[in-house]
């Protein structure tokens, strides 16, 4: 017997059969026994049918990508078993319904077979609770039972699975709660005879957390809307799109918060909506994904010339076009930077893993008022829809900015001191030393301003004047110099692994990518490969000083990115002047995974190799 | 208490050419605002592109020269993030029936409290008078090369089928009438369209101000008679546009097919006034049924940290039980 420190359990099905619930009852009952979770979903664009799957790895460290190879497999029908067969480690165990499945099915030879016939398990349970005839009706049981028969055969106590499945049911179906628990015991029990004598020996128990550490698992999209929540958004606008729209139905699903959630017609009207909301100095914002970010250039342009903050949420996702719309690509990167005609200042930002999701959410609100300009903050699929345990969100880490906003006093001041009480003496786009105008919203007396997306002059009205048109360029586009001064360093890059100077290479990454380097960081020095990691968060302004540094002190520069061009990469090169030595590319759709990100920096390192272009996931 | 015509306008000169029907709408505008008596730094006009998306400039409250075809949704964010704000939205027919068409509708649908005037002149002006979305089909006015290819739609009728709750139409020379338009349609809990004829007298030879009020010149002494006018005026004739029990299906539907046959007078007689006034729940109603704190806390006052720390104030805690592992 061997008692894992990580355990991966994976399963499949077509979509709209369980597989979701059933993973999160996996991951839940999992997590309670102290375990880190980093579970993974992929699915296709399509309701009901298609083969769906989700990965959960069960760690005792932190973990924060998906792996090639799993302990556990979970099946109810013969495509997830023919599809993931492969990938089960030498020894590992593949669950399958022996009703239905043939024995040629069942091709490895070096894992252990454990046969559940479902159907047989569920008529047990509806005749126990006397209902025979919902036999049909109960076969989604079969996502209980698959969970319960995965614990039972590592030998995991079945009281935390009661607990979380009791718990599970009766905040979703109170009434399912009792038949469901009995159908895991049923299941349980099975499950522990069948594997006693066929070889499967790999174990988990529950193990010792930190005293008073509190832990939550949840999804990025969560923790993204619970940022949004805690920033002080109020107000967000929407229209539907994969993998955006979890994060407005969730804002939209807790009306106790006093978020305005409006689906639009459009991604046109969601950005403008929300730009139009944002002038009444409500924190603003718009999720969307890259199909639905192309529609909303024009509206960011006009937030940019007129200095509007509004705070935009890109869940990226594989494009060109529609591309592979529930697949993970970060292909959104230059098209964030440069969206739109003419300059206007605008702040890209990433956030790389499921607590920045939730933490970055007010520093994006922040500069998005302090700079007065449009953010971007780059998601993606990949966190967007990975369940990951972190610690408890604490909102006291977090600092409302509300930059050069007037209150109701200061603002009657400023307008009496300009010569008067009356409307039109304020100017909402005074020059000043920094290029930041005292901020009047509508509805405040004394601040009527005009806004236009042409030129204008200090008061909003419009001009051509070419003198007024060189200023008025210069002080909104030196508020980007002013935000590169000011953001401090921790909020522009951050380091992880080796020292600069001892490090053999240096990784360079963003977004959710950070997540497979993490993971790799000690196994690599073991090897004795030493990674620096290096994750980008800021990308507008460019930190350019900041960067050279770094660069310069690298021995070997390694590109990592999820995206055909090595888009970061580029970006680097055109603010720098320096050029990557080597790339860990994928454009598969399907996350990288801790072994190919190993494998692929072991082989830039040892054998030089220029570009590893990486293919794993089904 | 009213306002001064005089403190609604501000100093801008327009540059709208001598003639232009944007004059009567804008004086309308001004005078009905004045009217209403707010407060101006409560009231919030927004506008597309075009002659027309100029509006904002000239008048004296918070006013936002959008974007084509965009000044709804605009007008709509603000409305629902600050419901005090009386908000208006402006545009020409091409900025709301042609661009921005796909709002037009979406936006019925919302029955957000706002009023949306349009002024309709049937070309697109500012880019010298291609054919808009209201032109009818063969007609050429001068700026076109070739006669119109496209058919004409009707916003009204279309408006009516959308679900606008106040659908009227006003004539661009008839300031006092359009005023009064506008103020009713401010007054209305709901989303109100005013659709404005609006003579172009640089591009639209054949919707002219003479054709609108039957104005016939004598060719040979210059002298000018008024003999049939087209535009005449609903309530003239005993017209009652309001649903008076929203309720009653029979009323709507009689009061909606009545509206729809009116809306499509055109010729010899063009009819103006309020065609079609209904009062639904709208969209800040709804809202806060859903959040009963909308109107006394919306999103522009709603209280999310501490004036003194800037600490965040919202407590998210309910949530993460919810997600809590250990």
């Amino acid at each position: 017997m061997e008692y894992l420190k990580e355990l991966v359990w994976l399963i499949g099905g077509p979509q709209g059969s369980g597989v979701d619930s059933s993973a999160s009852t996996f991951a839940i009952a999992v997590a309670s026994g102290g375990y880190h979770i980093f579970g993974s979903r992929e699915y296709h664009s399509n309701i009901m049918g298609e083969h769906s799957y989700y990965q959960i790895r069960a760690s005792e460290k932190q973990a924060h990508s998906p792996v090639n190879k799993v302990h556990i497999l979970a099946t109810f029908e013969n495509e997830t078993l023919h599809i993931h067969q492969d990938s089960v480690l030498p020894g590992g165990a593949v669950l399958y319904d022996e009703a239905t499945t043939k024995p040629e099915e069942l091709k490895r030879k070096d894992v252990v077979w454990i046969p559940i016939h479902y159907m047989e398990l569920i008529k047990q349970v509806a005749v126990e609770f006397g209902r025979e005839k919902d036999t049909q009706k109960l076969a989604v049981m079969r996502n209980v039972l698959s969970v319960s028969a995965s614990l039972a055969i590592l030998e995991y106590p079945f009281e935390i699975l009661a607990r979380t499945v009791e718990a599970f049911f009766k905040a979703k179906k109170p009434k399912l709660a009792k038949i469901n628990v009995r159908a895991a015991e049923i299941a349980y029990n099975y499950a522990r005879d069948k594997a006693v004598n066929l070889g499967f020996n790999y174990r988990i128990k529950p193990i010792p957390t930190p005293p008073g550490e509190r832990r939550i698992l949840l999804n990025g999209s969560q923790a993204a809307a619970l940022g949004k929540i805690v920033a002080g958004c109020r107000f967000q606008t929407y229209y539907p799109i994969t993998p955006a729209s979890d994060e407005s139905e969730f804002l939209e699903s807790h009306p106790e918060f006093g978020v305005v959630v409006v689906q639009c017609e459009d991604e046109i009207s969601s950005i403008c909506m929300a730009v139009g909301g944002a002038e009444t100095g409500v924190r603003a914002s718009t999720a969307t994904s890259g199909p639905g970010f192309c529609l909303m250039v024009e509206g960011m342009g006009w937030s940019g010339i007129n200095e509007v903050p509004v705070v935009i949420y890109d869940y990226q996702r594989a494009g060109p076009s529609t591309g592979l719309p529930t697949r993970f690509e970060q292909g959104d990167l230059k098209f964030a930077l440069y969206a739109g005609h003419g300059d206007f200042p605008r702040i890209v930002m990433a956030p790389g893993d499921t607590e920045e999701y939730f933490y970055f959410g007010m520093d994006a609100f922040n500069y998005a008022e302090r700079y007065q300009c449009p953010v971007i903050f780059l998601l993606d699929k990949n966190l967007a829809n990975s369940t990951k345990t972190v610690s408890w969100f604490d909102p006291n880490q977090l600092t409302v900015d509300r930059g050069a906003l007037l209150s109701d006093e200061e603002l009657l001041k400023m307008v009496h001191s300009n010569g008067g009480s009356q409307n039109g003496k304020y100017k909402r786009f005074q020059f000043t030393e920094s290029g930041i105008s005292p901020r009047a919203v509508a509805g405040q007396e004394g601040g009527v301003f005009w806004n236009t997306g042409d030129e204008h002059n200090e008061y909003g009205h419009i001009t051509e004047d070419p003198m007024l048109r060189l200023k008025m360029m210069e002080k909104r586009m030196g508020k980007l110099d002013l935000a590169e001064k000011e953001i401090p360093l921790h909020k522009k890059i951050k380091t992880y692994g080796a020292s600069a100077k001892d490090a053999d290479c240096l990784a360079v990454t963003w977004g959710s990518m950070k997540g497979p380097i993490l993971d790799v960081l000690a196994d690599l020095e073991k090897e004795g490969i030493k990674v620096r990691l290096l994750q980008m968060i800021l990308m507008s302004p460019f930190p350019v000083q900041e960067m050279m540094e770094e660069l310069n002190q690298a021995k070997l520069k390694i590109g990592v990115e999820m995206n055909y061009s090595a888009q970061l990469c580029g970006l680097i090169r055109e603010k720098t002047g320096v050029a990557m030595d080597s790339f860990i590319l994928k454009w598969t759709g399907r996350a990288m995974t801790r072994d190919e990100v190993r494998d692929g920096l072991r082989n830039i390192v040892k054998k030089h190799e220029k570009k590893v272009v990486l293919t794993h996931g089904a | 208490m009213a306002l001064n015509v005089k403190e609604v306008k501000t100093e801008i000169v327009s540059d709208w050419c001598p003639g232009c029907g944007d004059f009567g709408i804008l004086n309308a505008i001004h005078m009905a605002i004045a009217d209403l008596g707010k407060p101006l730094h409560k009231v919030a006009v927004f506008s597309g592109i075009g002659c027309s998306g100029k509006t904002p400039h000239f008048i004296n409250s918070y006013a936002f020269h959008t974007l084509h075809g965009r000044g709804l949704p605009f007008a709509i964010g603000a409305k629902l993030a600050n419901p005090e704000l009386t908000v208006l939205s402006v545009g020409g027919d091409g900025d709301g029936y042609g661009i921005g068409a796909g709002h037009f509708l979406g936006s019925a649908r919302k029955n957000v409290d706002l009023t949306y005037i349009v002024f309709d002149n049937a070309v697109y002006g500012l880019t010298k008078g291609q054919a808009s979305p209201t032109l009818h089909r063969n007609e050429k006015p001068k700026s076109l090369p070739m006669p119109n290819i496209n058919d004409n739609i009707n916003p009204l009728n279309v408006a009516l089928c959308a679900g606008y709750t106040f659908i009227a139409r006003g004539y661009a020379y008839d300031v006092k009438h359009l005023k009064e338009l506008i103020k009713k349609g401010v007054e209305h809990k709901g989303f109100a369209l005013i659709d404005v004829l609006q003579p172009c007298p640089t591009y639209n030879n054949l919707y002219t101000k003479e054709w609108f009020e039957g104005i016939e010149e004598n060719e040979e002494t210059g002298a000018k008679t008024k003999k049939n006018p087209r535009v005449y005026k609903l309530e003239d004739t005993g017209w009652d546009p309001v649903v008076k029990n929203p309720n009653n299906m029979e009323e709507v539907e009689h009061k909606m097919s009545k509206a729809f046959l009116k809306a499509q007078e055109w010729g010899d007689r063009i009819p103006i006034g309020v065609f079609y006034q209904i009062r639904t729940q709208d969209y800040g109603e709804r809202l806060a049924e859903r959040m009963p704190s909308y109107f006394k806390t919306p999103p522009a006052k709603y209280p999310y940290y501490d004036p003194k720390t800037m600490k965040p104030t919202t407590d998210v805690s309910e949530v993460l039980k919810g997600y809590q592992v250990i």
